[in-house]
């Protein structure tokens, strides 16, 4: 209850630094249009931000160790958060510098009007691009390999329950959790990359052909999408992968590769009502009707004619889809029907890790483990939302 | 008037239909299993005679139209069968008194709970973001609205349970404000029941604000070049008046429209977040059903999940066409 209350007051006072922010503003500048004009909710506002900021100053010099010896956990995570934060804004910024100095005149220009974020997306999908290309030789243990020290502790520290060898430590098997985490990045992301390929093949070729056929198979298509996406997702998804268990049996590799199979076609559903719409709208032009009158044939018209003008849309879908089908198959995963153990696999490292979490107040970093996985398909999310809503908000044509 | 009630009429003809084709693909995609339901829950050793048994117990010896329209009919009648597990386990101990819990039986409470978890975060979640989406549009460009931009745009598109245990770490463990696990039961007091449900619900609220703050923010500035807003400029409006009285009203429609969406997503996104705390919910149902292959279960949490989303989505579209007079009176 004393919380709340405390709450309540610093709102308070901060509604009457707002006040105060404002009064003091016009008469110290002589009205100047900047304070005559300010409504009091920006005043409120500016004076919050302030306070937030000064509160987040002084909570990241806090001290990481109380007195009594105990770790702080709860400075650790900020600290970490906040030089998380820093350190990713001047990658990006360097980055984009980066880019703004190399390369060819195009590359040069794109980064110019880049803002921060994007360049911050771009940069990320490149790491990960390079870790899951190279995880063979970054990991410095294989995904499968089983040590004999089990349940090693992360930090590296042998006073600790560490072991230098194992800098994130080991799971209940003994298995480098550093080395899977590596190979998740692999495992995960190819997975959903294949996935979103398959689902766009497949997405996008019937959506152009029912544009340029129309008629009935147009009629059936349509209707047979309609259904399908009648069904939420991820339940229609758990429901097939009931099924699928069932057809794999005992052999794990199987489930995998049904389990693509099914998120494809649940996802090329979208992908198919997309591409009809733009397909739709770009068979009505005149030089469709020009390459029909020249003769050619159904391959040219869609692979030479729709698809060269439809790429910018259908790019913008991909990264999207890519996102949905990466977190569709993090939640399979993270629920247990996912992608299926001795491949590492992010979302599972979070489902077994996730009691850690309770030992945060002693351990910080123990703690940090599901949170590495979990965090590690976020970011890679959230980079490629960074570089699609760029990507969106260029070719709306900066709306105000 | 008419006009209105025939599109509605029609659009739930439309609906009902919808969900009689997604039944018959909830039963044959079932039907594709291969194998025996009765051989699967006997096992390997099981006598030829206790296999035959369970199949007639079960109806698994008619043929699949017939088991389908058996199985439609009940179901409209609220009777979803048996558990397969609770069958399993009574013929395994021998004591099959004959009275089971049927599955409507198992999945009713389970459902009031997440509906009451979906209502404690529409609850937070809409007045929130309409007024984070309304301070955006007025702010645009700010340095308040690209922050929101990016929080938002960060928790869309993090997977749920990151969400999840970062909340758990921060309100649960570190500062215990809030219990970390939701274990509501039969005859807990409103005070209780809420307390335990408000993390999972703050999780969900991450989700599903960012969406719906981005549509009204969107649509409220889609309107702002129009000449009306315009007018109500140049008579010297304050920049809030003009967006709540002009703006907003004229919004309406698209915002009703997400925020029904976001909804028809919380009945079916909770399936995750019920996992991470435990909450006694249908999606946890759901998904302990489907790892035991429990057919009738996930059969009928199947057609819950899409009888709700039809539903909602069946609303929006109403909705959208009530709060638009173009659409509701056609030319």
């Amino acid at each position: 209850m004393s919380t709340l209350l405390t709450l309540v007051l610093i709102l308070l006072g901060v509604a009457a630094g707002g006040w105060v922010l404002r009064f003091a503003g016009q008469k110290a500048t002589g009205n100047a249009p900047m304070f005559r004009d300010m409504p009091y909710a920006v005043a409120f506002g500016y004076v919050l931000g302030a306070c937030l900021l000064m509160f987040s100053v002084w909570y990241f010099f806090q001290p990481t160790v109380t007195e009594a010896g105990v770790p702080n956990a709860g400075v650790v995570f900020f600290r970490w958060a906040v030089q998380f934060f820093i350190l990713s804004a001047i990658a990006a910024f360097l980055f984009r510098a980066l880019g703004r100095t190399v390369g060819t005149r195009g590359s040069k220009k794109l980064f110019r009007q880049m803002p921060l974020t994007a360049s911050f997306g771009v940069l990320v999908v490149i790491l990960y691009a390079f870790t899951a290309i190279f995880a063979a030789w970054l990991a410095p243990h294989g995904q499968e390999a089983i040590f004999a020290k089990v349940n090693v502790l992360p930090g590296g520290n042998a006073a600790t329950g560490g072991d230098p060898l194992f800098p994130l430590g080991t799971d209940q098997i003994g298995r480098d959790l550093l080395s899977r985490l590596i190979y998740g990045a692999q495992n995960t992301v190819g997975i959903a990359f294949v996935t979103t390929c398959l689902a766009f093949f497949l997405g996008g070729t019937l959506g152009f052909l029912a544009a340029t056929l129309q008629g009935w198979l147009d009629q059936v298509l349509s209707r047979a999408v309609d259904v399908l996406m009648a069904i939420p997702s991820l339940i229609f998804a758990l429901l097939l992968m009931t099924i699928a268990s069932a057809w794999a049996g005992s052999e794990r590799w199987l489930l995998t590769v049904y389990m693509i199979l099914i998120i494809a076609v649940i996802d090329s559903t979208r992908v198919f009502r997309l591409a009809r719409a733009v397909g739709l709208n770009i068979v009505v032009m005149d030089y469709i009707e020009a390459a029909k009158l020249r003769g050619e044939g159904l391959g040219y018209l869609i692979f030479k004619e729709i698809l060269p003008n439809a790429t910018a849309p259908l790019l913008a879908e991909f990264g999207l889809r890519f996102c949905f089908v990466f977190l569709t198959i993090a939640s399979l995963s993270f629920l247990g029907v996912g992608i299926q153990p001795p491949l590492a696999d992010w979302g599972t490292m979070v489902r077994d890790s996730a009691q850690f979490i309770n030992f945060a107040a002693f351990s910080p970093l123990t703690a940090a483990l599901p949170l590495l996985a979990a965090g590690a398909i976020a970011l890679l999310t959230v980079g490629v939302n960074f570089v699609v809503d760029w990507m969106l908000h260029r070719s709306s044509g900066l709306k105000e | 008037m008419q006009s209105v009630f025939r599109i509605i009429l029609q659009r739930l003809a439309l609906g009902l239909l919808t969900l009689f084709v997604v039944s018959i693909v909830i039963f044959t995609a079932v039907n594709m299993l291969p194998g025996d339901f009765a051989q699967a829950i006997l096992g390997q050793g099981a006598t030829p005679d206790a296999v035959e048994a369970i199949r007639r117990d079960l109806g698994l010896d008619q043929p699949p139209i017939t088991r389908y329209f058996q199985w439609l009919g009940s179901a409209v009648q609220g009777d979803l069968g048996n558990s397969f597990a609770q069958a399993n386990f009574a013929s395994f101990v021998g004591a099959d008194s004959g009275v089971r819990t049927t599955v409507a039986q198992q999945i009713a409470p389970r459902f009031a709970n997440t509906m009451f978890l979906a209502a404690v975060t529409a609850c937070i979640a809409v007045p929130v973001s309409l007024v984070l989406g309304i301070l955006a549009a007025l702010f645009r460009n700010s340095v308040f609205d690209r922050a929101t931009n990016v929080t938002t745009l960060t928790s869309i598109s993090s997977p749920e349970f990151f969400l999840a245990y970062v909340l758990i770490l921060f309100l649960a463990v570190l500062n215990p404000v809030l219990p970390s696990l939701s274990n509501i039961f039969e005859g807990m007091s409103f005070g209780e029941r809420l307390e335990k449900t408000l993390l999972p619900a703050l999780t969900l609220t991450l989700v599903v604000t960012a969406h719906m703050m981005r549509m009204t923010r969107a649509a409220i500035i889609n309107l702002l070049a129009s000449p009306y807003i315009e007018m109500a400029r140049l008579k010297g409006m304050s920049p809030m008046r003009v967006i709540v009285k002009h703006a907003l009203p004229n919004a309406l429609a698209p915002i009703i429209n997400v925020v029904a969406l976001n909804l028809a997503y919380l009945i079916t996104g909770v399936v995750v977040v019920e996992v991470v705390f435990v909450y006694p919910g249908i999606g946890q149902l759901f998904v302990d059903s489907v790892k035991i292959r429990d057919i009738p279960v996930v059969q009928a949490c199947c057609l819950i999940f899409a009888a709700a989303y039809i539903l909602l989505n069946l609303t929006a579209d109403i909705m959208s066409i009530l709060s638009n007079p173009r659409l509701r009176h056609p030319k």
